[in-house]
């Protein structure tokens, strides 16, 4: 026990091992929250749609040969976010078929992109990094953190402001439009929010894996709990606790940190289950 | 003038016109109950009153200082409610939304709105509860106690009682009728059951392939209205 901890306070004089810390638990933090939201819209998916297309977006920044690829990712990103949320609610393509396509799509260009253009010799490396994370979050600079940290505080602050739209929003849209919220204003800054939220993902946890920490703590939470709020703060509590234990598992063993948190989260879903299900036995 | 005026309504979707020319009136204090099939455009004409859609020719009137978000509304349920996490407290005081405008929070006037309405509702003890996991007739009290708190005058109603056994159903009627007579709320209902329509409405609006509109006595002398009032219900 003691070898271990000693092992951490090597690893803790490191500025890389901190900036990971930091930055991974903002991430899964700000995911979190709008987890929930999606979720209960039933927009899941576009995590995983927006993720490939962020992907796809990379490759073209980096056929472009931009050094800062940040701000056309991040435009590319928000705008297929809006536009998959309005499909979302158009009768004639279905919403989950367009994520679908937009998101093989997107995928397919990139690859093609990167192996066309790609002067580098590493390839599968490149693309293997950029959908799982593997390396990235290794190399962060302060001034990716500080990006990090005002994006994410923006996030929060966007998301307790607007809590009690969002809630009307999502629970009833044709209500809340009765009353004079203006749905649509609230569906699109919910969009470009989780577009903001997964351009951050992706030096985490890379591309594939940003659905898992969008929905793994929703969903867990709402195995145990019953109302918005109380969801709302127990997914939070859930990404960040297991956010952190994952960054600290794969620095002692030396796993991927994208992959490793997202094992974490599996545990502890399969936990938050077994506890609902003995939770309503009993009620 | 009337509440709410419609003036030559046609609505539909993608061009097609559902519903021809319909006019009617409105006026303060009605209980309106819309009885009609199922797919001969209800819902789509209760949106439409809401400025949920628009319609394709003619168009609705509201009496100044009726404010669009002075409505409340029931909706028809819908898939998306029924696993939401939310609480009883959570979901009826959303209601107040409409009050808060840009305002982010509640504040104390709004929730003890939220709290009497729970109260008249007969919900109390029940604001800490999941919606989800309360019976289908609770579930209705809170979704009314919702509408009463963006309502000041006027409720719309999209079958209240569907899926509700036949003593909650009553229930639910007698409280709708209350709120009509004792606190003079007006009432637009969708129903499917013609004899509570003729039973608890002032006015009637029949809509399908035989279209009608006026009071209830004007109804019951109509030639659709006896053919309908003997058989009572539509068959789904
Ligand atoms: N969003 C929509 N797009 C296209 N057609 C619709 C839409 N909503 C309803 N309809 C059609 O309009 C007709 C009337 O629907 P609705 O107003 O829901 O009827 P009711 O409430 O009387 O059962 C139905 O034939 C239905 O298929
Ligand atoms: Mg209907």
């Amino acid at each position: 026990m003691t070898e271990i901890l000693s092992e951490f306070a090597l690893y803790f004089n490191y500025p890389f091992v901190w900036y990971a810390l930091i930055v991974g638990v903002l991430i899964a933090f700000c995911s979190s929250l709008l987890g929930v939201t999606l979720v209960l819209k039933r927009f899941s998916f576009i995590g995983d749609g927006l993720s490939h297309v962020a992907f796809g977006a990379i490759a073209i920044a980096s056929v472009l040969k931009l050094t800062n690829n940040m701000p056309l990712v991040l435009l590319i990103t928000t705008l297929c976010a809006v536009l998959l949320l309005r499909t979302g609610r158009n009768a004639r393509i279905k919403g989950d078929a367009a994520v679908a396509m937009i998101s093989v799509g997107s995928l397919a260009v990139g690859y093609l992109l990167m192996n066309v253009f790609s002067a580098s010799g590493n390839l599968s490396g490149d693309i293997c990094s950029t959908l799982f994370g593997s390396t990235s979050i290794i190399t962060l600079t302060q001034s990716d953190v500080w990006l990090c940290i005002s994006l994410s505080v923006a996030v929060v602050a966007v998301f307790i402001i607007f809590y009690n739209k969002i809630f009307a929003v999502t629970f009833d849209e044709s209500f809340a439009q009765t009353t004079g919220t203006r749905a649509n204003l609230y569906n699109l800054l919910i969009a470009v929010t989780i577009a903001v939220v997964i351009v951050l993902a992706m030096n985490l946890v890379g591309s594939l894996l940003i659905s898992a920490l969008v929905i793994f703590p929703a969903l867990s939470a709402m195995r145990v709990f019953k109302s918005f709020k109380s969801v709302t703060l127990c997914a939070a509590v859930f990404a960040v606790v297991c956010s952190v234990l994952g960054i600290l598992i794969s620095i002692i063993a030396g796993t991927p940190v994208g992959s490793t948190i997202v094992a974490i989260d599996i545990v502890a879903f399969a936990a938050f289950w077994a506890v609902g299900l003995f939770k309503d036995r009993k009620a | 003038m009337p509440l709410l005026s419609c003036q030559n309504l046609s609505l539909g979707y993608d061009g097609i016109e559902i519903i021809k020319n319909l006019s009617f009136d409105v006026n303060s204090g009605d209980y309106l109950c819309i009885v009609g099939e199922n797919g001969s455009g209800k819902t789509t004409l209760m949106k439409t009153l809401l400025g949920l859609q628009s319609p394709m020719h003619g168009k609705v009137i509201v009496e100044n200082g009726l404010k669009q978000n002075e409505i409340g509304y029931l909706p028809q349920q819908t898939v998306v409610q029924r696993d939401f996490p939310a609480s009883v407290w959570e979901v009826v005081l959303s209601g107040c939304q409409g009050r808060c405008g840009l305002r982010p929070f509640y504040n104390k006037e709004e929730k003890k709105l939220a709290k009497k309405n729970i109260e008249k509702m007969g919900l109390s003890g029940l604001e800490k509860r999941c919606y989800r996991e309360l019976s289908g007739g609770q579930q209705q009290r809170v979704l009314l106690a919702r509408a009463l708190c963006a309502a000041k005058k006027i409720l719309l109603l999209d079958e209240p009682v569907s899926g509700l056994d036949p003593r909650v159903t009553a229930e639910m009627y007698a409280l709708i009728e209350n709120l009509n007579r004792k606190e003079g709320i007006t009432i637009i209902m969708i129903s499917h059951d013609i004899s509570a329509a003729v039973r608890y409405a002032s006015h009637i609006l029949h809509m399908g392939d035989t279209e009608f509109f006026g009071t209830k006595a004007e109804y019951l002398n109509s030639a659709v209205g006896r053919s309908f009032a003997k058989g009572g219900r539509f068959n789904d």
